[in-house]
């Protein structure tokens, strides 16, 4: 470690990053960490639903052998570690994006790595749904696909808003790792700028604003969760 | 008018085979209030739910007007379910939806448009004595309230059967008597054929004209709800009538008999049976519990009594020879 953490000309260092670098890359982490979020739950949502609708005797039953793959394929997916996910997608990254580096690219791997996850914490959620209340739908004449789109997942937003705030918070760490690749945000400030260059005090100052990060969207999506909840007594 | 024919059901999961319901033959007819009584595990839970086809049938029939519903397809059987419609013992609302949303649900499932989907659900909800209550979610309510709002979302399509599967279970005796009103209002108003599921022999003597009494997945007897309280014939019926029950404490297998009395009309319910026996046979008999219900302006009446094993065959000759009594040995107690 070159000089102290705190030396005049570190703090000098630090402050001026934060001034001129930081604030972009918090945008940049917002962005893709945002966007991977909302399209992994456009890919997750449907599967997470298919994964109980499809069950034996749930409402819509699906082939045991369609079921077992695509239990499989999830389990598969959440079992890579991201590190070496990232490189692992990098033909795809090239395919959709036409690059491999880059912040925009970072999106492909935190998609792919985030899809299953947030399947399996949207399967959760909506067994968390009381059985009894679909079959009172079903009694009323409901389709499947109503009772999907109308029981199970209305019924399920408040432990969705909270399944996909752990996601979204997650995902934030996981952008953070993509600076490897050359992604932008905090992540490659600490790493790059930080960690690299021996500027400690830069990297602790990018961690701490990940720090609050992650405090802010936790906060958000707890707050939302339980206003949403009608079970509640308000 | 519903007819179940010959209905089985047997649950498999592997080896295991359970055959909760054999051999089901009821009619229920338009616009009567239909008990269906039973322990729990008598299946009656499963028959409810074999009338609107929540639940296939193994085997036999149930016809609605004569439609065979097992034969109907998918899109038919939903059209089906918006005129059998169902309540529940624990109320199953949308704990997501605002009370006239909630009404407005099943309107929503077949297509009525949103304005005519909320002017009816508004009416519903004053005819099931809640107006105040449209724009309060279900947690906000009381059990009863949750299950006038449950009986309003049955009633928005118009149905010609409402189901009520233990619907009174969950509410104290109160709200019971207040809900089993509010059944009996829309019955007699709207002409609503009811069927109602319980074990709660009250809510059969408080609202149904017939019942029938489940017991292990068979019909043990059925009839007129006066009939059948005032002579039930068969061990189940007598049973639910007259529960009886014994601790080991109070009387001995080893050397006492139990004896199960039903007094048949008001004028037996007053005989001073133990007394009678004491005098005229000199025979000792213990009450274990004794119970009398009104019905019809008639008083009927039933008894446990413990006797010496000795003592027995004096006993039974002596009550059998008395009109309107029905006597038999208990051999086994319910617990």
């Amino acid at each position: 470690m070159s000089g102290k953490l705190f030396s005049a000309q570190s703090v000098a260092e630090a402050l001026n990053c934060l001034k001129t670098e930081i604030p972009f890359a918090i945008w940049e982490t917002f962005y893709v960490t945002v966007l991977s979020t909302a399209l992994a739950v456009v890919i997750g949502l449907p599967l997470g639903v298919l994964l109980v609708a499809g069950e034996k005797d749930g409402v819509l039953p699906l082939p045991g052998w369609l079921m077992k793959l695509l239990n499989a394929v999830i389990n598969l997916l959440r079992s890579v570690p991201f590190l070496i996910l990232m490189i692992m997608v990098f033909p795809l990254s090239r395919l959709l994006i036409g690059t491999t580096v880059g912040t925009t690219a970072t999106i492909v791997p935190l998609v792919v790595a985030a899809f299953p996850f947030i399947a399996r914490l949207v399967e959760s959620s909506l067994r968390e749904v009381d059985p009894n209340i679909i079959e009172a739908a079903a009694s009323m004449g409901a389709t499947p696909m109503q009772i999907i789109t109308k029981v199970m997942i209305p019924e399920s937003v408040p432990s969705l808003l909270s399944n996909v705030t752990i996601a979204l918070t997650t995902i934030l760490g996981y952008s953070a790792m993509s600076g490897i690749i050359g992604g932008g945000g905090l992540g490659q400030i600490a790493i790059n700028y930080g960690y690299y260059r021996y500027k400690y005090l830069v990297m602790v100052v990018a961690v701490i604003v990940l720090i609050v990060l992650v405090q802010i969207f936790q906060s958000v999506g707890t707050a939302l969760a339980v206003k949403s909840d009608k079970r509640l007594k308000h | 008018m519903i007819e179940i024919r010959h209905l089985c059901k047997t649950f498999s999961s592997g080896e295991d085979r359970v055959d909760a319901l054999n051999d089901i033959n009821l009619t229920i007819a338009d616009g009567d209030i239909y008990g269906i009584i039973g322990m729990s595990g008598a299946g009656k839970s499963t028959l409810v739910r074999c009338i609107n086809m929540l639940e296939r049938p193994t085997s036999g029939q149930v016809l609605l007007d004569g439609r065979n519903l097992g034969a109907l397809d998918q899109a038919a059987l939903r059209q089906v379910r918006r005129e059998v419609t169902m309540i529940f013992q624990q109320f199953n609302l949308l704990m997501q939806r605002t009370c006239l949303q909630n009404v407005c649900f099943p309107m929503e499932l077949a297509g009525v448009k949103k304005a005519d989907a909320r002017r009816r659900a508004t009416e519903l909800l004053e005819l099931v004595g809640l107006p105040d209550k449209a724009g309060a979610y279900p947690a906000q309510l009381s059990g009863g309230q949750q299950q006038r709002v449950a009986i309003a979302r049955a009633l928005a399509t118009d149905p010609k059967v409402l189901l009520c599967d233990e619907a009174t279970s969950a509410l104290d005796p109160n709200t019971t008597a207040q809900i089993l009103g509010l059944i009996r209002e829309i019955n007699a108003k709207l002409g609503i054929t009811a069927v109602v599921i319980t074990h709660q022999m009250s809510v059969v003597k408080e609202i149904c004209r017939h019942v029938a009494i489940l017991d292990h997945g068979t019909v043990a007897e059925e009839g007129l709800v006066s009939a059948v309280f005032a002579a039930p014939k068969s061990e189940a019926g007598r049973r639910l009538v007259f529960p009886g029950r014994v601790d080991e404490q109070v009387s001995d297998p080893r050397d006492q008999s139990q004896l199960r009395i039903i007094f048949r009309d008001s004028r037996t319910t007053s005989i001073p049976l133990v007394a009678w026996l004491a005098r005229e046979q000199n025979v000792m008999a213990s009450v274990i519990s004794a119970t009398t219900q009104p019905i019809d302006g008639e008083t009927y009446g039933g008894m446990l009594l413990s006797v010496n094993r000795g003592e027995l065959a004096a006993a039974l000759d002596f009550l059998n020879a008395i009109p309107n009594l029905t006597v038999e040995e208990v051999t086994d107690l319910v617990r």
